[in-house]
């Protein structure tokens, strides 16, 4: 029994990091057909992110409240993801849509620039950057109406960008100067250390579940359940749902497919940044970190299905809870009599590595099955 | 129509003049290990080919090249490992000692042979990549899910060789520079000048093979495929046999270029198999110009040299550099260099500068019938 | 009266509760030519898809030349004598329509018999005779693209052609097309049929009337009534169908 739940947990642990990996790029690319390479990176982002808000939430002024930095880096990291996706989805992907193989390789290429891009640039800097934008796409936003409408309405938006980036030079110049190790451009790993409160473990029937992965969990559970409400309650959800059914009709029934398309893409790729927060509290942060995670959200989302998020959600933790059993050798100590041939068969796929092979197979098998995922789409308009 | 067609003729005419002339004279001009490096992205230029069938005739963008490259080289490397064993201890490779492995592999034993070790570097790679492509195309799984799936079995081939020392040697890979053919060292300057003239000719004989393949009706299906693929299943054919069939040349053209690669680079690791390798495949051949053949031949030496070059000055850039291209490539240059060329690329440029007229009506078209309406 | 050619028994089709075909039962001697109406829903398309192996119906069974089709590849429906005409063009864009021609025409279909025959003496006679007939010869080596609408619909019913099926589904062939052009059309298909079995959809009624066929009208997938065009228009079922959307149009 105990077996069991421990092994139950471990996979949902596991499935739950590979879910809130996913669910950004099972968006994306069930709502817009566009298949994210650079998703990994956008973790990446949000994972340094949590380590830069780590570090600012050290300095003397912020100390007293270190313990709940992590709940602020999962803005931050939002805020991160999401306005590089954006900046992403206005120049690039828009010219894209509807060729999802060429969107593919310009994702890719991208995916390349920005890692390159936190090798060759000071964090500070590129801080200070993000902050800029950050600043001049919310500034517009608090000024009144009649002013953007002013026949000199440029002269208020040199303005604002102005103030924009002397704010982001001055925020980076801060940072670089009182952190001295976010000043310089380093290709080393970073890492994030978890707050007093999240070390160590939580006992109960007799098994220790490390409070890391409880929270994991949790920021897991709280993200698939407000993605729900958005896209299922909201005003906004519904647009994104009609624009996904029908684009034509939806433009032709006023809805701004041009702000629900950066709506879409910026709400997935700030799920790639609270990813990262979890990821950055799993090991250490590199440029390479999204990379090791965005095959297996691959093979969530092939699992799932398109569109799916139910899909989405069983696959992750399916695959989740098969990498523990098999990658542990779990089914060894569950089964200890296993006869000898099937017990070595096990034993030679018992490694993470391994796992993930024998699990590759397996879903190949089942995609024999089930071409099109868990919950694949029905009806006539499918293969058109 | 029939001048637009002599010209384009003129100009692969032009280009292959200047790909001979250059392989004729590299192994004078160029020091050995230029010479050597030419020799490589020579080699690369046959899985380009290859991708060049796969994904710029029939559509199918796979990013799993890599395995079937790894194979080939694993097959060439397996054999010479083989053939200099016998000084070693059981007279079997080296590295085995290290994990105590006593007896060879059962799986090794062919490659004794080389006449099987000729024939396994293309027909074990195209014979997997038909399996696989069966499996994948059977299902009707196409577009990006094909694409997923390349890569997610890309990384667990990679997982597999990367985590077998006993049986492959694992991460460190096979080295075959130390290895000897015909009693002589193949990382040697004269084993070396062989292999470059013999990759020289592979290329040429891939080049002529890839375009028997496209020439007549079978690469216009495979374009048929690409454009409208229930189309050409509702017109008789079994498009699930035409794409493994092309994506099974496709893998065999990789495992001739990574057996090449791996003698003339001096090793084969697991690192054939990484994903970023299998990407830079598809770009050498979007930069080149998807669905010209000879794009892709261009594309492979050309990027790879520039990287060469470019790593070699400045190493930070390079990443940059290639991330740009990938995306200028996609959304400018979508028919890449050679597309360009041979189309109205040079004249539409010329036209932007104001040097020419703008076209106004496809030349092509000029002759036709007044009656009949165009567009 | 001779065997059918194509017989559709009982056919029902059904998408997670909405019934596109009901009960569905059609049959086609060979040499035939057939027209299909009917209002839009009506579930014309989907009865060629069941023809033509793209989906498998709910119930019912589908017999051409005494051997059911059921579960059949489509490639294979079509090896056996179906060929289809899809409602918008479905040519070849990027090749030329020669090109298009050789790969409707191109026999045996296995891929390596595509790759080392050349096309014989009479298959590039018939190519020469499909293009003369659709009037293209001026177009023979321009991409498929760039012709017009009316040109492509030709076009692809000439590749239809070339694949010399026994049964040929047109459907709306003349979409989009000029009067003119429609008429010929119907000249051509009127031409075919005796030769081959066609059948064809289309809600053009002037169209229909050309044809000089047996009607079949489909309603809320079910055939609604077979006969004469003349018969059709008096039917009291057919005009209670039609009435308000395409009441004039039926009774002209």
């Amino acid at each position: 029994m105990q077996l069991i739940l421990e092994s139950l947990f471990n996979g949902v642990a596991i499935g739950s990091v590979l879910l809130i990996a996913a669910l950004g790029l099972a968006i994306v690319f069930g709502l817009m057909g566009v298949i994210n390479l650079a998703h990994g990176e956008l973790m990446m982002l949000g994972a340094y992110s949590t380590y830069v808000t780590q570090l600012v939430f050290k300095t003397p002024l912020l100390q007293p409240f270190y313990n709940c930095y992590v709940i602020v880096s999962l803005i931050v990291a939002f805020l991160v993801a999401g306005i590089v996706g954006i900046l992403l989805e206005r120049s690039i992907i828009r010219r894209l849509y509807g060729n999802p193989l060429e969107t593919l390789l310009a994702t890719w290429g991208v995916s390349l620039i920005l890692q390159q891009f936190v090798r060759s640039v000071p964090l500070a800097y590129a801080s200070g950057f993000i902050i800029t934008i950050l600043i001049g796409l919310i500034l517009p936003l608090i000024i009144p109406k009649k002013v953007h409408h002013h026949s000199r309405a440029y002269v208020v938006k040199a303005g604002v960008w102005g103030i924009s980036v002397l704010f982001g030079l001055l925020s980076a110049n801060w940072l670089a100067t009182s952190i001295s190790r976010i000043g310089r451009a380093s290709a080393r790993n970073v890492d994030v250390t978890a707050p007093m409160w999240m070390r160590g473990g939580f006992d109960f029937l007799g098994i220790t579940f490390p409070v890391t992965r409880l929270v994991i969990i949790i920021i897991t559970i709280i993200s698939v359940f407000s993605v729900t409400w958005f896209l299922n309650q909201s005003v906004w959800g519904m647009r994104i749902r009609a624009v996904t059914q029908n684009r034509e009709m939806s433009e032709c029934l006023g809805i701004a497919t041009n702000k629900v398309d950066v709506l879409t893409f910026g709400i997935g790729s700030g799920l790639a940044g609270v990813a990262g927060v979890a990821v950055s509290l799993l090991g250490s942060v590199g440029p390479n970190v999204g990379g090791s995670y965005i095959v297996g959200c691959f093979m969530v989302v092939v699992l799932g299905g398109v569109g799916n998020l139910l899909g989405t959600i069983i696959a992750s933790f399916s695959i989740g809870i098969m990498t523990d059993l098999i990658g542990a050798g779990r089914l060894i100590s569950i089964w200890p009599d296993m006869p000898t041939p099937l017990a070595s068969t096990v034993d030679f796929f018992a490694t993470t590595s391994m796992a993930r092979v024998l699990i590759f197979a397996l879903i190949v098998v089942f995609l024999q099955f089930r071409p099109s995922g868990l919950f694949p789409q029905k009806g006539r308009m499918v293969e058109n | 129509m029939g001048n637009n067609f002599k010209n384009k003729r003129l100009f692969t005419l032009l280009i292959w003049i200047v790909i001979i002339a250059t392989i004729i004279a590299a192994p004078s001009l160029l020091p050995s290990f230029r010479l050597n490096l030419l020799g490589r992205y020579l080699s690369l230029a046959i899985v380009a080919l290859g991708v060049d069938l796969i994904w710029g005739f029939t559509g199918l963008l796979s990013l799993g090249q890599g395995i079937f490259f790894a194979l080939g080289g694993y097959c060439a490397a397996m054999f010479l490992q083989l053939n200099s064993a016998a000084g070693f201890p059981n007279g079997i490779p080296e590295f085995f000692g290290l994990y105590g492995v006593q007896n060879l592999p059962f799986f090794w034993e062919p490659f004794k042979s080389p006449i099987f070790t000729l024939l396994a570097i293309w027909l074990i790679p195209s014979l997997v990549a038909g399996i696989l492509g069966f499996l994948v195309f059977r299902n009707r799984i196409k577009g990006v899910y094909f694409s997923i799936l390349t890569q997610a079995a890309l990384l667990v081939f990679f997982n597999f060789f990367n985590g077998q020392q006993r049986l492959i040697n694992g991460t460190n890979g096979l080295k075959t520079d130390v290895t000897k053919l015909f009693g002589q060292m193949v990382g040697s300057d004269s084993m070396q000048s062989i292999f470059f003239w013999i990759t020289s000719l592979l290329v040429i004989l891939a080049w002529f093979f890839t375009r028997w393949v496209v020439s007549d009706r079978f690469g216009k299906i495979l374009i048929g495929i690409r454009d409208d693929e229930p189309r050409v299943r509702f017109t008789g054919y079994n498009t699930t046999l035409f794409k493994t069939i092309v994506f099974s040349i496709a893998g065999g053209l990789a495992g001739v270029s990574g057996a090449l690669y791996t003698v003339q680079s001096g090793i084969v690791s697991p690192q054939f198999m990484t994903v970023p390798f299998s990407i830079e495949m598809v770009i050498w051949v979007a930069v080149g110009g998807r669905g010209t053949l000879l794009g892709a031949i261009l594309g492979a030496v050309m990027i790879n040299y520039a990287k060469s070059l470019v790593s070699e000055v400045l190493p930070a850039s390079w990443m940059f550099i290639q991330g740009g291209l990938f995306i200028l490539v996609v959304t400018c240059l979508p028919e890449g260099i050679l597309g360009w060329l041979q189309g109205n690329g040079p004249r539409n440029l010329l036209a932007r500068l104001g040097l020419t007229r703008p076209i106004t009506t496809y030349p092509s078209l000029k002759e036709k019938d007044k009656d009949e309406v165009i567009l | 009266m001779r065997n059918p050619l194509l017989e559709l028994r009982q056919i029902s089709m059904c998408f997670e509760g909405f019934l596109a075909l009901n009960d569905l039962n059609l049959s086609l001697q060979p040499g035939e030519l057939r027209a299909v109406i009917g209002p839009n829903g009506a579930g014309k398309t989907t009865f060629l898809d069941v023809i033509t192996g793209k989906i498998q119906p709910t119930s019912g069974e589908v017999i051409f030349k005494g051997k059911s089709l059921l579960g059949i590849k489509e490639h294979r429906i079509a090896r056996l004598g179906i060929g289809r005409k899809f409602q918008s063009p479905r040519i070849f864009q990027k090749l030329t329509v020669y090109e298009n021609l050789t790969i409707a025409v191109s026999k045996p279909k296995r891929p390596w018999a595509t790759l080392v025959n050349k096309l014989t003496e009479s298959q590039r006679n018939q190519i020469d005779h499909l293009i003369s007939i659709i009037n293209l010869q001026s177009c023979v080596n321009i991409e498929a693209g760039l012709l017009s609408h009316g040109q492509k619909q030709w076009l692809e019913i000439a590749m239809l052609v070339g694949q010399d099926p026994d049964l040929l589904l047109v459907d709306e062939p003349v979409a989009g097309l000029t009067d003119e052009e429609s008429e010929l059309t119907a000249d051509l298909l009127k031409s075919l049929s005796g030769d081959h079995t066609v059948l064809v959809i289309d809600h053009d009624m002037e169209f229909i009337r050309r044809l000089d066929s047996k009607v079949t009208v489909l309603h809320q997938g079910h055939v609604l009534c077979e006969g004469s065009m003349k018969d059709i228009q008096h039917n009291p079922k057919v005009i209670d169908v039609y009435l308000g959307q395409q009441d004039d149009e039926v009774e002209k």
